[in-house]
């Protein structure tokens, strides 16, 4: 079990602005009205994407039988990560103390099925508090069989998600980073190829593959996208990279700063969500990069990727103009997706800022003006007040609200890892619009806000336009 | 009659097995207004709350003790009285659970102390029913969780008759109905219905065709679950004619329900197949003492007349099986009722039913089990939850996707199953499952000599469908 030392440690993160303030982000959850994933769950989600590895969640059903298999993150071969593996921890085996003894055998179990290049352990609850020692299993079952075993020791107890992904980062940087040297460049590019890294990006839906025809072009050789589509032996050459981009979150901000103390690679924070972020993002690469041919060559890229994409978005664009969005989404993702929302043309009347700094909502009053609500309170019921006095036309919201917003029969856009569609890159912007205007212009709102037909009073009051389905809206 | 293969490997691939907390949860959510609350990390509640959500896409009251490293350390008596106190405060549901995790439970958490602690503080909550349920993931299934949290609310919720005044018979239509967690919003429905037609009122206990059918109702939002059994309700259950109990994984709450109020309990495995229902609605004419409805024969002639049909399709048919034990049970009933050979029967935990089901061997493990013994006994067609969907496609064999979870479909929780109409249905699934994806086609042969032309030597390309 990590030591309450162990933990204060890594929630002291001094790249991370929560760190000055006493915030939200990494607070203590009550009992009876919490909400929201632990420290197991972080690391799980942080380092899944991983796919040739074989992922072994250590403990009893519970961790892993609910949770493996949670199909959104791609990957453009390896399927090992698909494979749900778990010691499934018995009373006999906590009781007697052979929880230990099973995990050893279990390692040698997925090496021998899957000759995987390297095993991961994810330490839960239930073996933490019973004093298993995971760094140990995995050494001496390294030694004896000789793949590289990975000790995470993510119990849920110590903490949130986001602990748990800086958990899983610094396991990454401890364990893994700098075992192995990049292959060699090729020898014939008429361009020159910088290494670079991309630390978050998790490849929900496969949509980093419309980022990364761009990036190829550009002579950007990612190393490792840590960790979506990721393999074990790209992670392994993550140190020799010249710049690392932070992708659209700050829960992985450990592995940026480690690489810089250790390794001096510099880094930056972008995302690619939205065309003004997109091409933001490359300029970053440029400029950090010190390149002058890359700069200009990445001028005209940007140039001819948005040109191309604005003329695709034209139609989009009269449909979306003007309609009103409610987004509730963590932190950063925040002002990226406004980026991406006001290139539309549309209005973002409200967004969440229960896990934003105070640098995050100084950049979202500078995107959207002073008069911007700013939620803290994402309870539904708060949403669903605040969609109906601010009349949005849509919710945004992680999929956790999803059935919320249903429910009170509102117009929805899942934005969260869960989701089915890529949105990144100019080309996710497509899909973007695509997505927004399906719901929005759906015929269902107005079939189930409406009451049946023989509730309808025999004399109606008269009632004219617009109004009368806002009236029924509120039931 | 089956010989149980125990588990004999260190690692469990690919899972089949749900968490107890999960079974204990899904039983609460069948009541009405009601709150489960898991005693454990954070995590344990919101990996269980995903799962619903992908099942049913719903959204799911669920609440837990977040338990941190202080409290896993030092006792976490506080988490519990404050978690159900936040409920009670926040919600006024009628009904909160507490069911226990591995992690309260490796630590030593006594919930039911917590439970009357909570009492003795709190009269102001006295009409708020809390349940304390020990459910931890390290032993157990969602089968034997949702059971002994069943076991639980009954204890705790219906009066015994001498206390109460309740005696059987003294509501003259109503049954009893506990129903185990195998049975979809959609089975409960027909369920209802069957009922009906005799002219008894069926209370089940749980419900969860009043809570999580897919319903749109006209308030916004609700925190705690909407529809379900009433908790008053419970009160009653002592003055009805008759318990029905279908699930063997039931039993311990059927005969405590029996021992508690007098009511006579009459059980029944499950409702697959012909064989299962003559009992059920035999079981129904001798308690209302009605005939049995014209409709009812109606169906059981149009399910007789299908298993004609299907029998084409579906004899000899070499299946594979990966469900608990109750739904285990009750497909090899239906499966053999059809002539069609389980060859691979997997379920997650061992429980008396096992013995009892009619195939040569049973394996406790996981659908890499299923894989493996699939492999080896040449399987034509598996039945599995969503997860197994892989497992049949690397066994190159279609799949009727039944059980938990089901999340890569839309509607699978209201499936209807059972009943002579649910029946006939499963059986063209299944044969049309058959006909359209597992049929063995005879290799085309030509002849060295043949004189068709030489165009058509091309190998053809294989139809999907």
């Amino acid at each position: 079990m990590k030591s309450t030392k162990d933990i204060a440690a890594l929630l002291d993160e001094p790249a991370c602005e929560h760190n000055k303030k006493e915030k939200s982000g990494c607070a203590k959850p009550k009992p009876g009205s919490a909400a929201g994933g632990c420290a197991f769950d972080g690391a799980q989600i942080a380092l899944l994407p991983i796919a040739d590895v074989a992922h072994i969640v250590h403990g009893p059903i519970a961790c892993a039988g609910s949770s493996w298999d949670n199909r959104g993150t791609r990957s453009s071969g390896a399927d090992l990560y698909r494979i749900g593996m778990t010691t499934d921890l018995t009373e006999q085996d906590i009781v007697m103390g052979r929880a230990e003894k099973r995990l050893f055998h279990a390692i040698k179990q997925a090496i021998d099925t899957y000759a995987p290049p390297a095993v991961f352990v994810y330490n839960t609850c239930v073996p933490a508090l019973i004093g298993d020692d995971i760094n140990a299993v995995c050494k001496s079952a390294q030694e004896r069989w000789g793949v590289p075993v990975v000790p995470i020791d993510c119990a849920g107890f110590y903490g949130t998600k986001n602990l748990g992904n800086r958990i899983a980062g610094d396991a990454m940087v401890a364990h893994v980073i700098g075992t192995r040297d990049p292959d060699p460049l090729p020898t014939n590019s008429a361009i020159k190829i910088h290494d670079v890294n991309l630390v978050g990006e998790y490849n929900i839906a496969g949509e980093f593959w419309h980022v990364l025809p761009l990036l190829d072009e550009l002579g950007l050789r990612i190393l490792c996208t840590l960790s979506g589509d990721a393999r074990f032996r790209e992670v392994q050459t993550m140190h020799k990279a010249e710049v690392n981009m932070m992708v659209c979150s700050k829960a992985m901000v450990n592995v940026a700063r480690k690489l810089q103390q250790q390794y001096g690679t510099p880094w930056f924070e972008g995302s690619f969500y939205g065309i003004t972020d997109t091409s933001q993002a490359l300029r970053d690469f440029a400029k950090a990069l010190n390149d002058d041919d890359l700069s200009l060559r990445t001028e005209q890229l940007i140039a001819r990727e948005e040109s191309r994409i604005r003329t695709a978005l034209e139609p989009w664009k009269a449909r979306l103009k003007d309609k009103r969005v409610l987004l509730f989404t963590g932190g950063v993702k925040s002002w990226s997706v406004i980026s991406a929302l006001q290139d539309l043309g549309m209005i973002v009347v409200a967004t969440g800022t229960n896990k934003s700094t105070e640098e995050d909502k100084a950049r979202i009053r500078e995107l959207m003006g002073e008069d911007t609500l700013m939620i803290n309170d994402g309870s539904p019921k708060e949403l669903i007040r605040i969609v109906r006095d601010y009349q949005a036309d849509i919710l945004i919201a992680g999929g956790r609200n999803m059935y919320t917003a249903l429910k009170a029969k509102i117009p929805f856009l899942d934005i969260n890892q869960e989701r089915e569609f890529g949105y990144e890159g100019y080309q996710g912007m497509l899909e973007l619009v695509r997505q927004l205007a399906l719901t929005i212009e759906s015929p269902v709102w107005q079939a189930v806000r409406a009451p049946a037909p023989w509730k309808i009073p025999p004399n109606p009051p008269l009632l004219k336009g617009g109004n009368e389905t806002k009236e029924v809206a509120h039931g | 009659m089956a010989d149980i293969l125990k588990r004999n490997k260190a690692l469990s691939v690919n899972p089949l097995k749900a968490s107890q907390p999960i079974g204990g949860s899904l039983a609460t959510l069948g009541f009405n207004r009601a709150m489960p609350m898991l005693h454990g990390s954070q995590g344990c509640t919101a990996f269980a709350k995903v799962f619903f959500v992908r099942h049913f896409r719903e959204p799911i009251p669920l609440q837990s003790t977040a338990m941190d490293q202080g409290s896993s350390v030092m006792g976490a008596d506080e988490n519990v009285l404050i978690g159900i106190k936040t409920i009670a405060e926040k919600s006024r549901p009628a009904l909160i659970t507490i069911l226990t995790t591995g992690l309260a439970e490796t630590q030593g958490a006594d919930v039911h102390r917590n439970v009357r602690e909570f009492r003795e503080a709190n009269p102001q909550f006295a009409d708020i029913a809390v349940v304390a349920v020990n459910t931890p993931d390290f032993t157990g299934s969602v089968e034997t969780g949702y059971a002994a949290t069943l076991t639980e609310i009954i204890r705790a919720l219906v009066p015994d008759a001498k206390d109460a005044g309740t005696y059987p018979g003294k509501r003259k239509r109503q049954v009893n109905v506990l129903v185990s967690y195998q049975l979809t919003p959609g089975d409960l429905e027909a369920l209802r219905d069957i009922f009906e037609q005799f002219q008894l009122r069926p209370v089940f206990v749980p419900d969860l065709s009043d809570s999580l059918d897919g319903c749109l109702t006209d308030d916004d939002f609700s925190p705690v679950t909407i529809g379900g059994t009433p908790v008053s309700e419970l009160a009653t259950l002592g003055d009805a004619l008759v318990t029905v109990v279908i699930g063997a994984s039931l039993s311990k709450a059927a005969e405590l329900l029996e021992s508690k109020t007098g009511v006579p309990t009459y059980a029944i495995d499950h409702l697959y197949g012909l064989k299962a229902n003559d009992v059920l609605i035999g079981a129904l004419a001798k308690i209302s003492g009605n005939l049995v409805p014209e409709r009812i024969e109606r169906q059981r002639a149009q399910l007789q007349d299908a298993m004609l049909d299907t029998h084409f399709m579906l004899g000899q048919l070499r299946v594979g099986i990966a469900a608990d034990a109750d739904l285990l049970a009750a497909f090899i009933d239906l499966l053999q009722e059809m002539g069609a050979d389980v060859v691979a029967a997997v379920t997650s935990c061992n429980t008396p039913l096992l013995a009892k089901i009619p195939v040569a061997s049973i394996k406790i493990g996981d659908l890499e089990d299923m894989e493996l013994i699939g492999k080896a006994n040449n399987v034509q067609l598996v039945i599995g939850n969503s997860h197994a969907v892989d497992t049949a496609e690397r066994l190159g064999v279609p799949i009727l996707r039944a059980g938990f979870p089901l999340y890569d479909i839309i509607g699978g929780y209201q499936k209807t199953w059972i009943g002579y109409r649910g029946t006939r249905q499963t059986l063209f699934d299944l044969a049309n499952l058959v006909i359209n994806f597992s049929h063995e086609d005879i290799p085309v042969y030509r002849s060295v000599y043949g004189q068709k032309p030489a165009s058509e030597f091309s190998e053809p390309v294989p139809s999907c469908h």
